[in-house]
């Protein structure tokens, strides 16, 4: 065990590992925190919190993980680059790690177009594959980007996310295994509709070998309605939705379509968990927490190991 | 070359209000090639001007010249004779030429009539785009010939996030990926192996994170 992560022990014990995300409030709130994080409880072994995500404003991944961790969650710090150059990254890897944060998730991070601050300029100092080696370096050889030694080592678990479905797809694999050089420890996948594609990825992602350097977690989002499903298809970069789930989701009556969400989602777990290399599933429930303990109970993913 | 792109009428005459004796200046360089700050360029916006003041009753004098470059002393010099006549000069050279122009007439006040914008090359007849940021290093050896420091809009080093979609950036649908332009063109090349490689974090002493850059050549001083 090179941590404390909860994510390294439950992968240690041999078991799938689930994990979940908070988004932080665009406020000074904490009970938002507190209440998405009961509803969390004892459903996940780790929880993601995002880093303004979509690159709108809100708390900072950094103190809503604190919040989490009072309550006895082992929450995993997302970082993008696209507000931070390496001066900033470093402090706050530090920082994390000085006040028991375990997991770290290494991200490029939205475009700021996407956001309520279009006008920001953006930093890009670094990208996830070198933020990965930063943590890597930091953590393992004790030195900081300038060589300089550090006391006190950040003992973070580091973690990255691909997206299988993203163009080029012949070089998806060849970037995840950049990752795993880099010195990635587990992953996380963009939502996975399409599950052939994936499997396909994953069929890549084996060839290479990485499924043995790297622990994967596939990713889900149950849809709410039919609304949700074009949305993502149409105008979420980076999702590929099939439109024979938009069909189905058609097929039922208006107040049923959030249960066929879930019933979707959950057959689409039972499928990943039978895929090769697949070391856990990462439920993003996005501002529908409630529903992920429903969701990890029925694709019986509960529950989860004692640590 | 330098593409800039004119400022709105709108916006010129607002900086211009206070003056009735304007000194404009051309720059025969990357701004003519551009179709931004030339000689005819220089005569259209006169043109926009005299009318616009004639428009509001107000009076204004405006010599038209352009010179050779705005980048270089002895061209800036050929308008000392008669630069003390005006009471302002609005510049439609690039931020470079501007700045050397008012570096040389200290106390005349230099107005820019032109956003510049990017290091580009020409698509097609009215069209530019951008190839280069002038970081200072170039990498374009280990990456097909394409620049991800320019062309990426997150100036990527390692590849693709996971927004480029059937060769189109997130940011625009209208943009090529920087990357998928990389991917390509290293396919075409047999070199796909170089996209293996990671490019280490990047030094940006070379760049504007240097602070103002100077080159000398001893060789050539006199």
């Amino acid at each position: 065990m090179k941590t404390k992560s909860n994510i390294e022990r439950v992968l240690e014990l041999g078991q799938l590992v689930v994990t979940s995300e908070c988004g932080p409030p665009r406020g000074a709130d904490a009970e938002v925190i507190r209440k998405k994080g009961a509803l969390l409880k004892g459903v996940v072994d780790a929880v993601n919190v995002t880093d303004n995500q979509t690159s709108v404003v809100r708390m900072s991944s950094f103190s809503s993980c604190l919040i989490l961790k009072e309550m006895g969650f082992d929450p995993i710090l997302q970082m993008v680059c696209r507000d931070r150059n390496r001066i900033a990254i470093q402090s706050d890897i530090l920082g994390a790690a000085a006040l028991g944060i375990n997991n770290i998730l290494c991200l490029t991070g939205d475009h700021q177009k996407f956001g309520d601050h279009p006008k920001a300029k953006n930093v890009f100092d670094m990208d996830s594959i070198q933020l990965i080696q930063t943590v890597k370096t930091m953590r393992d050889e004790g030195k900081f980007l300038g060589g300089e030694e550090l006391k006190g080592r950040p003992m973070l678990f580091i973690g990255a996310a691909e997206n299988p479905f993203a163009d080029p797809f012949e070089i998806r694999a060849a970037r995840l295994g950049k990752k795993v050089r880099a010195g990635v420890e587990f992953l996380q996948t963009q939502c996975i509709y399409n599950v052939a594609r994936f499997e396909k990825w994953m069929e890549m992602v084996r060839d290479r070998g990485l499924h043995e350097r790297v622990a994967i977690l596939a990713g889900v989002t149950p849809f709410k309605s039919v609304g949700m499903a074009r949305y993502m298809k149409n105008s979420v970069p980076g999702m590929d939705v099939p439109d024979e789930l938009i069909d189905r989701l058609k097929g039922v009556p208006k107040e049923k379509q959030s249960e066929e969400g879930i019933k979707i989602c959950v057959e689409t777990i039972q499928r990943l968990k039978q895929v090769p290399g697949v070391r856990g599933i990462h439920i993003m429930a996005i501002e529908w927490e409630e529903k992920v303990r429903e969701i990890a109970e029925m694709a019986g993913l509960l529950p989860r190991p004692q640590l | 070359m330098i593409v800039a792109n004119r400022k709105t009428l709108e916006e010129i005459l607002s900086m211009l209000k206070p003056y009735k004796k304007v000194l404009l200046l051309g720059c025969n360089e990357c701004v003519t090639v551009c179709a931004t700050g030339g000689e005819r360029e220089v005569g259209v916006l006169a043109s926009e001007l005299r009318l616009s003041r004639a428009r509001e009753d107000g009076e204004i004098e405006i010599r038209e010249q352009t010179l050779e470059r705005q980048c270089d002393h002895e061209y800036i010099d050929q308008v000392r004779p008669f630069v003390g006549e005006y009471e302002v000069i609005l510049s439609m050279a690039c931020g470079a030429g501007i700045q050397y122009v008012a570096e040389k007439y200290r106390d005349k006040v230099v107005l820019p009539a032109v956003n510049t914008t990017f290091l580009g090359v020409t698509l097609e007849q009215g069209v530019w785009s951008e190839r280069c940021q002038g970081c200072g290093e170039c990498i374009l050896h280990l990456t097909g010939g394409v620049c991800p420091i320019a062309r990426c809009a997150k100036s990527l080093l390692n590849g693709p996030c996971g927004g480029s979609f059937n060769g189109k950036c997130e940011v625009d649908k209208e943009l090529d990926c920087g990357w998928q332009l990389i991917i390509d063109r290293l396919k075409e090349l047999n070199q796909l192996e170089k996209y293996e490689e990671i490019i280490p974090i990047k030094d940006w002493t070379t760049s504007r994170d240097g602070g103002p850059r100077k080159r000398v050549r001893e060789d050539l001083r006199l």
